[in-house]
């Protein structure tokens, strides 16, 4: 399983990344982490002629907090997200979701970035990124541009990025903790395998214990990740006790356009995805209640 | 039980080989590396039946540092057909398709280059014509006879098709208070190695010999490649001591064999062939059985089996090597460790548009035993008792061996009961009950699953007559030669390549106890299969009985020449003398000793001290068939299978998450009894590894197949293996109860924990959806299967 | 097709050889460098076979090309012995529980324990099972695996009181 021919390009600063890919175009391709896109090119489905590695681009690496924004740039490492103090305490359920995504050794090389330009349906940053709006930004020769999450995945593998544009930061936003609280739940065959459905959830309670913001993300249920948005405006402004979040959960089996494939069918997902996002909001609420 | 005490067989003692696995200093089959080496890489069928029209290699041919393109036209006419372990005159086994391709992955044309990637840049160029063809899929739908054939010239897909009755089956059946019937089914596994297959050949000119290199587990392996490629025996020599990286049955490597040892004599240059992981899933030797059982059993209220009826149908896929035989080795313990009195067995074995199933761990007997332990457990439902009190009722007792099954093999030892107490005892069922029932209350399904089941072991060709009577062959034998050098180091030699068995502290254990030298100077040697005496492999879990049983016989001989050159010198007879270490005294008079330096210094160097007639120097080799082997099957079908019988029951309790139906094991507790163990650490990690591949076929693996004949299966990120998460802590109960058949009174231990723990878990899964009287009769039962089961109960 | 020339220090050793972008760092080390012990299992990223320290950190080395590789340290499993050949605790710990059979997941195995005991010298045998949760065995079970790096990381502590 050797990859096709391609011709290398090490970039040192995200201008050279960007000129690298504008003369590739369309046939070139950024490598970060390269632990999704490597096998892809070992089974020869992906043939880019050219690979512009970003690794040593220092000014795409690092996290910071950026008044309400947690900026993750593009080229951190999952790992390094997973340890990061800043974020487990700003935007714990990206914590949470990390601790999912592949393996500790995927998690070394592969990168925060990666997973967003990769944009499988089943994956966890993704999930995340859409759940909680955050927002994608992007360069290219010709400038940056920031695009939101609603309109960044287009469908399964497919985003809105064009070919000459490299990944440069997700700016995720912090919601105020104390009063919020997360869950996430996935189910995958094996512990290190791709979610065959996921379910992220965010809840921010009033003094009074009522939901004044409630998102839910679910992954793996339709080529991109979705906003459960009937979901979320049933139970807003509601306590979350168990019974309402069972019955708005009913909507998602609708909400939901799953495939089958080797490891689970569609009704599958479809059901599951309904199970999974009740317990995931309830977990949710009650994070919500103990912080 | 028993207790003979040994010096050092069965005690604690690090395996010899590990050491050069724990530097990188393993030397397998891809880390062999020839000047002027050439790389062959595999086109291979997208269509699961296809006619080849046409090949054109020329855009291949032009890329620079390619050096062939090999068909399978070209390959048959210089070849001979590989062989088949059933009567199948008309169906030709070829490495490469010729004319027509009959199953999606299916090898086309072998591609050399001079490096692996231009080898697969090539490959992408070669344009093949094909003309699709009606295929079939689902096994019972190719034994109809509208079926489309998957070789015409054979003129149905069923390769095999027999009945057996042993004893009085209608009678017992008509006498019995209640029947039951049932179907189980097992579906397309196998075990994975996770080194695929690899093999370099180089064609010696000068002495007009084939070196080969290969990671095979394969008896008869050099005999093949002679056949295949018309050379004689005595032209290949297969280098032994390449390390295997796992096999566990599978790598039966003749066919990408042929094709190298075909190239390298062609072209004049060292020629490798390594599978990558998609010719290895779809082309290689990879599948493994895939079972329809239909099983009846008549039985008395107080739940004695008195007979037992088994239909099963083996989707063998495309080729039949040796693989159909896997239906055959199970007639060895086809009632299972229980005192059932008859017993009707019908094998079919069908082909379909498939890739060629391969031998697995077992060689069909962990399928077999899922089939009759899942009959007990629903006689237990039946009759409203204890799944574990049926089996008790049911089991040969220890005061009753060596007993005869209605198929004609004996079970050689074994006290079922007593393991079964002990695995009680220990795991403590009730705290286990217990703790299922907390799971219960907590919000889980939970169950607790029980097997008892055996392993045949020591190996024999017996069921290659029973299923071809043209190949009358009896023969099941193992080698070793012994020899002591002119300074008193030790060594032997094997025949036979190894995959994890640690045979070289086997030898070297065996060697040591009878010879009483510590078993770390014993050298163990590979030989070349030109230097080597005959072997058949490890297979059919007998290393341990056969290779220590001869390593033991070679010793035992040098060690009574020992003994006769000490007699001669001493001028008595050699009752007189006591052997201790290697060093021969005078019972009595220990003033009066010759030690092993000065006993071996006779041998060697000063014959005018040696017994008359004596041979110089102390060597020696044993052969020997296998304990009750020689014999051929009865007209009606009865023969001793495998010469001992190992015994395990397993205990899982298992919890299911209700929402995702994803199981859990929560523990696992097994008991083994396997004779004499020779190695504890070996033992320990062979059942270990068991369990875990039973996991696998239990929860995880299936080869998967979809209407339009495509393999789905062919990543591991399809194909999915048991991680450290998927595999549990397991706890081993040990009980011995060993062999008279052997000589220490061991038994195989190479198949233990798989040929249990899929049916084991089975019955645990199903306990877990009693409750809502749901039932799963298909291995695997994966995380989609279990939640279909408990929506569609819902409704 | 672009040849490159790829330094890297392997072992403690700087080292070098020619390869095409295309080629993987694990047929690097193997074909080119002449170091055999590290693996090939799955050429995609499930086996971890192929493990390797990586500036210190276990990765899969059949999901990087060599020349990614320039500059940066890798660590195989002919590198955890001390340099007089003498076992590390880990690999003797290894030989003592028999944690494989056939040897082929072994340097994997080594490499992705010998990364936990450095940074975590007392693992519970969950921190275990995760560390070689991504490198799969189909030999032993994993039990004695796990067993062998309770031993090592036991032995190490006692070294160090």
């Amino acid at each position: 399983m050797k990859a096709a021919s391609f011709d290398y390009v090490r970039a040192n600063s995200l201008a050279e990344a960007c000129k690298a890919l504008a003369d590739a175009a369309p046939d070139g391709r950024i490598i970060a982490g390269g632990q999704t896109l490597v096998p892809l090119m070992a089974m020869r489905l992906a043939r880019p002629a050219v690979l512009v590695d970003v690794n040593s681009v220092a000014e795409l690496a690092g996290i910071a907090v950026k008044g309400d924004r947690l900026v993750i740039k593009a080229c951190t490492r999952q790992a390094d997200a997973l340890a990061s103090a800043e974020v487990r305490d700003n935007v714990p359920l990206l914590a949470e979701a990390l601790s999912h995504v592949g393996h500790a050794q995927t998690r070394n090389r592969g990168t925060v970035g990666g997973s967003l330009a990769n944009a499988d349906p089943s994956a966890e940053i993704p999930l995340i990124v859409r759940t909680l709006d955050a927002e994608i930004v992007a360069a290219s020769t010709t400038g940056t541009r920031s695009i939101a999450a609603d309109g960044y995945f287009e469908a399964a593998m497919m985003t809105a990025l064009a070919p000459e544009e490299c990944l440069v930061e997700v700016r995720f936003p912090v919601w105020p903790m104390r009063r919020c609280g997360w869950g996430f739940e996935e189910i995958s065959i094996r512990r290190s395998d791709f979610a065959i459905v996921a379910v992220a959830a965010q809840v921010e309670l009033d003094a009074g214990g009522a939901c004044v913001r409630i998102h839910v993300g679910i992954g793996g249920a339709a080529p991109a990740p979705l906003r459960a948005g009937p979901v979320e405006a049933a139970l807003a402004g509601t306590a979350l006790d168990d019974a309402a979040v069972r019955a708005a959960c009913a909507q998602i089996a609708g909400l939901v356009d799953p495939d089958s494939d080797v490891h689970a069918t569609a009704d599958y997902r479809r059901r599951v995805a309904t199970k999974l996002a009740a317990r995931t909001i309830i977990a949710a609420r009650d994070r919500a209640r103990g912080g | 039980m028993s207790e003979r005490k040994f010096r050092y067989v069965s005690h604690k003692r690090r395996v010899k080989e590990d050491k050069r696995f724990i530097t990188g200093r393993g030397r397998y089959a891809a880390d062999i590396s020839l000047p002027g080496m050439l790389h062959v890489a595999m086109v291979s069928s997208p269509y699961p039946c296809a006619d080849i029209k046409g090949i054109d290699a020329s855009a291949a041919l032009a890329l620079p540092g390619v050096r062939a393109v090999l068909t399978g036209d070209e390959l048959f006419a210089h070849t001979n057909p590989l062989l088949s372990g059933l009567d199948l005159p008309h169906v030709a086994r070829t490495p490469l398709a010729c004319s027509r391709v009959r199953y999606a992955g299916e090898w086309v044309c072998a591609v050399v280059a001079e490096s692996r990637y231009i080898a697969e840049d090539a490959a992408e160029l070669v344009a093949i014509d094909y003309d699709p063809q009606p295929f079939v899929i689902d096994p019972e739908e190719a034994m109809k006879p509208e079926a489309p054939p998957v070789h015409a010239s054979h003129g149905s897909n069923i390769f095999f098709r027999k009945k057996w009755t042993w004893g009085d089956v209608d009678g017992d059946f008509a006498a019995a208070q209640r029947r039951l019937s049932y179907r189980v089914r097992w579906s397309r596994c196998s075990t994975v190695p996770v080194e695929t297959f690899a093999v370099t050949a180089r064609w010696d000119e000068g002495r007009d010999i084939l070196e080969v290199w290969a990671s095979i587990q394969m008896p008869k392996y050099p005999e093949q490649i002679a056949r295949a490629l018309r050379i004689p025996v005595n032209a290949v020599n297969v280098h032994y001591d390449v390390d295997v990286g796992g096999s566990y049955g599978m790598k039966r490597g003749i066919r990408q064999t042929v094709i190298v040892g075909y190239l390298a004599r062609t072209l004049r240059a060292p020629v490798r062939f390594i599978e990558d992981r998609l010719e290895n899933m779809s082309g290689g030797d990879a599948h493994g059985p895939d079972r329809i059982f239909d099983v009846s059993l008549a039985y008395d209220d107080d739940a004695t089996v008195r007979s037992i009826r088994i239909r099963a149908i083996d989707d063998v896929g495309c080729y039949p090597g040796r693989a159909p035989l896997q239906l055959g080795k199970p007639v060895g313990a086809i009632v299972g460790p229980y005192r059932t009195a008859s017993a009707e067995y019908e094998a079919i074995s069908v082909s379909t548009n498939k890739t060629s199933e391969e031998a697995v761990r077992g060689f069909g007997q962990s399928p077999t035993n899922f089939a009759l332990e899942t009959g007990m457990d629903h006689m237990a439902a039946a009759l409203g008792l204890e799944r574990e009190e049926v089996r008790r009722r049911n089991l040969i007792e220890a005061h009753q061996f060596p007993w005869t099954i209605p198929s004609g093999s004996a079970y050689d030892s074994g006290d079922y009961h007593a393991v079964l107490d002990k695995l009680k005892a220990e795991a403590g069922w009730d705290r286990l009950i217990e703790r299922r029932d907390e799971l219960r209350a907590a919000g889980k399904l939970a169950g607790l699953g029980l097997s008892t089941c055996l392993e045949p072991s020591g190996g024999n060709s017996s069921f290659e007559p029973l299923f071809n009577p043209k190949n009358d062959t009896t023969t099941w034998m193992e080698a070793c030669l012994v020899k002591v050098d002119m300074l008193g180091t030790v060594s032997a030699m094997i025949g036979t390549t190894s995959s994890g068995q640690g045979h070289e502290t086997l030898v070297s254990l065996a060697v040591g106890e009878v010879l009483e030298r510590d078993p770390d100077t014993v050298r163990v040697v590979r030989a070349t299969s030109l230097a080597a005496l005959p072997s058949n492999s490890p297979v059919g879990s007998r290393m341990a009985i056969m290779l220590g049983g001869a390593a033991a016989g070679a010793a035992q001989r040098i060690r009574e020449r020992v003994l006769e050159i000490a007699a001669h010198n001493f001028q008595l007879p050699v009752a007189r003398l006591v052997y201790s270490g290697g060093d021969v005294s005078v019972e009595g008079d220990p003033s009066r000793t010759l030690k092993w330096e000065q006993l071996v210094d006779i041998a060697h160097r000063r014959y005018h001290e040696m017994p008359l007639g004596a041979e110089p120097g102390l060597q020696a080799n044993f052969s020997w068939e296998v304990p009750t082997g020689g014999a051929l099957p009865t007209a009606d079908g009865r023969v001793q299978m495998y010469p001992c019988y190992a015994f395990e029951a397993h205990i899982p309790l298992v919890a299911i998450d209700p929402d995702t139906g994803k199981v859990e094991i929560v523990e696992y507790w097994i008991a083994h009894d396997c004779g004499t163990v020779i190695s504890p650490d070996i033992v320990r990690g062979m059942t270990f590894g068991g369990i875990a591949h039973g996991i696998g076929a239990a929860l995880y693996e299936k080869y998967e197949y979809n209407a339009d004949g495509q393999h789905l299966s062919g990543t591991f990120m399809d194909y999915l293996l048991p991680s450290s998460h998927e595999v549990p802590n397991v706890h081993m109960v040990k009980h011995y109860t060993p062999s008279p058949l052997t000589t220490f009174g061991q038994k195989g231990a190479g198949e233990s924990g798989y040929l249990g723990a899929p049916a084991a878990l089975a019955g645990a899964v199903n306990d877990a959806l009693a409750p809502l009287g749901a039932r799963i009769s298909t291995l695997p039962m994966r995380v989609r299967d279990i939640e279909a089961l408990l929506a569609a109960h819902r409704e | 097709m672009s040849e490159h020339t790829v330094r890297l220090v392997v072992n403690g050793r700087e080292m070098q050889g020619s390869a095409e972008a295309r080629m993987t760092l694990v047929d690097f080390l193997r074909d080119v460098l002449g170091l055999t012990g590290t693996h090939v299992g799955c050429e995609h990223g499930v086996c971890g076979a192929c493990s390797v320290l990586f500036d210190g950190r276990p990765v899969r080395a059949c999901l990087m090309y060599a020349v990614m590789a320039d500059g940066h340290a890798v660590t195989t499993v002919e590198g955890l012995q001390g340099s007089d050949g003498s076992l590390s605790p880990l690999q003797d710990a290894f030989w003592e529980n028999h944690a494989m059979q056939c040897g082929y997941c072994t340097p994997g195995m080594l490499v992705a324990t010998h990364a936990l005991l450095a940074g975590n010298p007392d693992p519970s045998e969950e921190d275990i099972r995760e560390a070689i949760g991504g490198n799969l065995c189909r030999c032993t079970g994993y039990v004695q695996i796990v067993e062998a790096v309770q031993m090592a990381a036991r032995k190490m502590r006692e070294a160090k009181s």
